[in-house]
């Protein structure tokens, strides 16, 4: 029951940390006093109408009257109207989201695919010309600019060669929608045309995301393969005449992982944060394309939604983390 | 050894530190070194778009301007940036881990759950925010990175500080009648030093990138400063055909941020025996 415990004093803690966040990017998007009301009425509107407006967007009230309200509406999962988009902001975010979290599962399945085997690759081979090589490349994957290497992959791949798409999630409309997840969605319809579309328009949006979270991985493994292979168990395995590989992929790897799924808790919320400027490179129709858009629209109540999705998500991740870890390391629920 | 010595010894540190030293260098020169040190501002329109010559080592802008000479002097906006940004955020975040880790309590739990409300959603979405209230500017980017940031210090110098207020030379200090203050700052936090400097250098590395990103979306300076990340996002339009435009300030980057993280994985294996033993 210990395992319980863990969660549940997680859970008190998850209603505090979300109305902190809330807290501090509302205060922090109202620091300067800026007129929606006046962007919303348009050039042409009276100083009355604007007036009207204002008081009719409760803009007219004291800040935290203002802020007591959007925290009430939150409850009820209402963030406003966007500005730009007309809409419910928690609509715009929830359509939004599966795209985003299909594009970053992409990129996590591509980063531990690759990070970890060349991780643990590294770590037997360790001082050799493989290792070195993996070590140059991992420290510069963990150095290039995201939207550059985008814009980079971009140019070389679509643009002159026409391998790839340029950019989008699916040329036409896509699967009928189920789960929002594309990749899902067209083999539950059995449309496999979009469903190798889908791939084909995330190969590079997901490559590019992925290289710098399996570099950290790559390098986690390592450090992690390491510590372990000197242990007795493993020599004592050895002496008992265990074939390298089982013991290496197996039992090495199960002790090694455990600060590596740390890591992908922190990864994933790398990807996601990665996935603002990545998603406006490749126009990728996620959560990123539209904080960017609401960014360069000034909304600032869609900047704050999108702040505060991301936070859950977040949070929700490192809940997650803690429970995984409970299983894979049982000595945190003795 | 002497500090010097040491880093020299390890060849990581000794290369993204010579990396690091000739940016400075080349950042402070800047107006002296650049071949046309007045197209940070100049335009000429008849030399738009040129390809690399001996004239214009990295080619030219949309402005006709020397690509070169402007990545010069973006490098002192990134290291101005890193460097304040990077600064405020140790001033803020080492103090607040050095009382909550040594108080402990309610108000050190307050604290530390400040901290955990900034790290609960990724540094470049708050900083988004922040930016996007504050409008395009320098100093809006410098200041939205230092409040996003400050929580890694003060994380990392707490978990320092509540491990280090056990040992046996903490409570001899204590018994001897130091004040609170001198066992804090003459005894815990030398000891945090390492951790502290490492975290800083490879923190910079982050901090340049993340002011990247922001210029790349247009809340960093406005035109015509010569920014990195701005200057990639201006290039855009023009590729593939001016290849050059966004390849020169993009290895900059790169070039910079494999500087501070290899000085501090260097650093690392210096200060920290334990990890380096790990690693061999």
């Amino acid at each position: 029951m210990r395992r319980l415990e863990i969660v549940l004093s997680r859970l008190v803690w998850f209603i505090p940390t979300l109305f902190g966040l809330v807290f501090v990017v509302f205060f922090i998007s109202n620091v300067i006093p800026t007129d929606p009301a006046r962007i919303v009425a348009g050039e042409n509107a009276t100083e009355a109408q604007v007036q009207a407006l204002r008081a009719d967007m409760g803009l007219d009230q004291p800040l935290y009257v203002q802020f007591g309200r959007y925290v009430g509406d939150l409850a009820t999962g209402d963030m406003g109207k966007s500005m730009y988009t007309q809409r419910a902001i928690s609509d715009d975010l929830l359509r939004r989201l599966p795209a985003t979290l299909e594009l970053t599962m992409a990129a996590m399945i591509l980063a531990i695919g690759l990070g970890v085997p060349l991780g643990v690759i590294s770590a037997v081979k360790r001082n050799t010309l493989v290792d070195q090589t993996l070590r140059v490349i991992s420290v510069s994957g963990l150095a290039i600019a995201s939207f550059w290497l985008a814009m980079e992959l971009q140019m070389y791949f679509s643009t002159k060669l026409g391998w790839t798409p340029l950019n989008g999630r699916i040329a036409g409309w896509g699967p009928e929608e189920i789960t929002g997840f594309y990749t899902i969605d067209s083999i539950l319809t059995g449309d496999l045309a979009s469903f190798w579309d889908t791939l084909h328009h995330m190969t590079l949006p997901a490559i590019t995301l992925a290289l710098p979270a399996a570099a950290t991985l790559v390098r986690f493994t390592r450090a992690g393969v390491l510590e372990v292979i000197n242990s007795n168990y493993v020599l004592y395995e050895r002496a008992m005449g265990f074939p390298a590989s089982l013991i290496i992929w197996k039992y090495v790897l199960r002790n090694a992982l455990i600060s590596t799924v740390t890591q992908i808790g922190l990864i994933f919320g790398a990807l996601f944060s990665g996935a603002v400027v990545v998603e406006a490179v490749f126009d990728w129709p996620g959560l990123g394309t539209y904080a960017v858009q609401s960014i360069l629209q000034s909304d600032t109540k869609a900047v704050l939604g999108f702040s505060i999705i991301v936070g859950v998500v977040f949070i929700g991740v490192n809940l997650l983390v803690d429970v995984v870890h409970t299983f894979i390391d049982p000595r945190t629920v003795q | 050894m002497s500090a010097l010595k040491r880093i020299l010894s390890d060849r990581a540190a000794t290369i993204g530190g010579a990396i690091i030293l000739g940016l400075v260098v080349v950042a402070i020169l800047a107006p002296w070194i650049a071949p046309y040190p007045g197209d940070v501002t100049a335009f000429h329109l008849t030399e738009r778009l040129q390809p690399p010559s001996a004239d214009h080592w990295f080619g030219t802008d949309r402005m006709g301007a020397d690509i070169f000479s402007r990545l010069l002097f973006g490098a002192r906006i990134t290291i101005s940036i890193a460097v304040i940004a990077v600064g405020v955020s140790v001033l803020i975040g080492v103090p607040i881990g050095l009382l909550a880790g040594y108080y402990g309590g309610f108000t050190g739990g307050a604290l530390m759950r400040t901290s955990d409300v900034f790290l609960a959603v990724p540094q470049i979405v708050l900083a988004i925010a922040i930016a996007q209230t504050l409008g395009p500017s320098v100093e809006n980017v410098i200041l939205a990175l230092s409040i996003t940031y400050w929580p890694f210090w003060a994380r990392l110098v707490y978990a320092e500080t509540n491990a280090l207020k056990k040992q046996t030379f903490v409570e001899a200090a204590q018994a001897l009648g130091a004040s609170d203050l001198r066992v804090m700052v003459l005894h815990i936090l030398p000891n945090t030093a390492s951790a502290i400097i490492v975290r800083t250098s490879i923190g910079m590395g982050a901090t340049i990138l993340t002011a990247a990103a922001l210029g790349f979306l247009g809340l960093g300076a406005p035109p015509p400063t010569p920014e990195w990340g701005r200057t990639i996002s201006e290039a855009r339009e023009f590729l593939p055909e001016a290849w050059w435009y966004a390849a020169a300030p993009g290895l900059a980057i790169f070039l910079v941020v494999m500087g501070f993280n290899l000085l501090g994985d260097g650093l690392r294996d210096i200060l920290d025996p334990k990890l380096r033993r790990g690693s061999q």
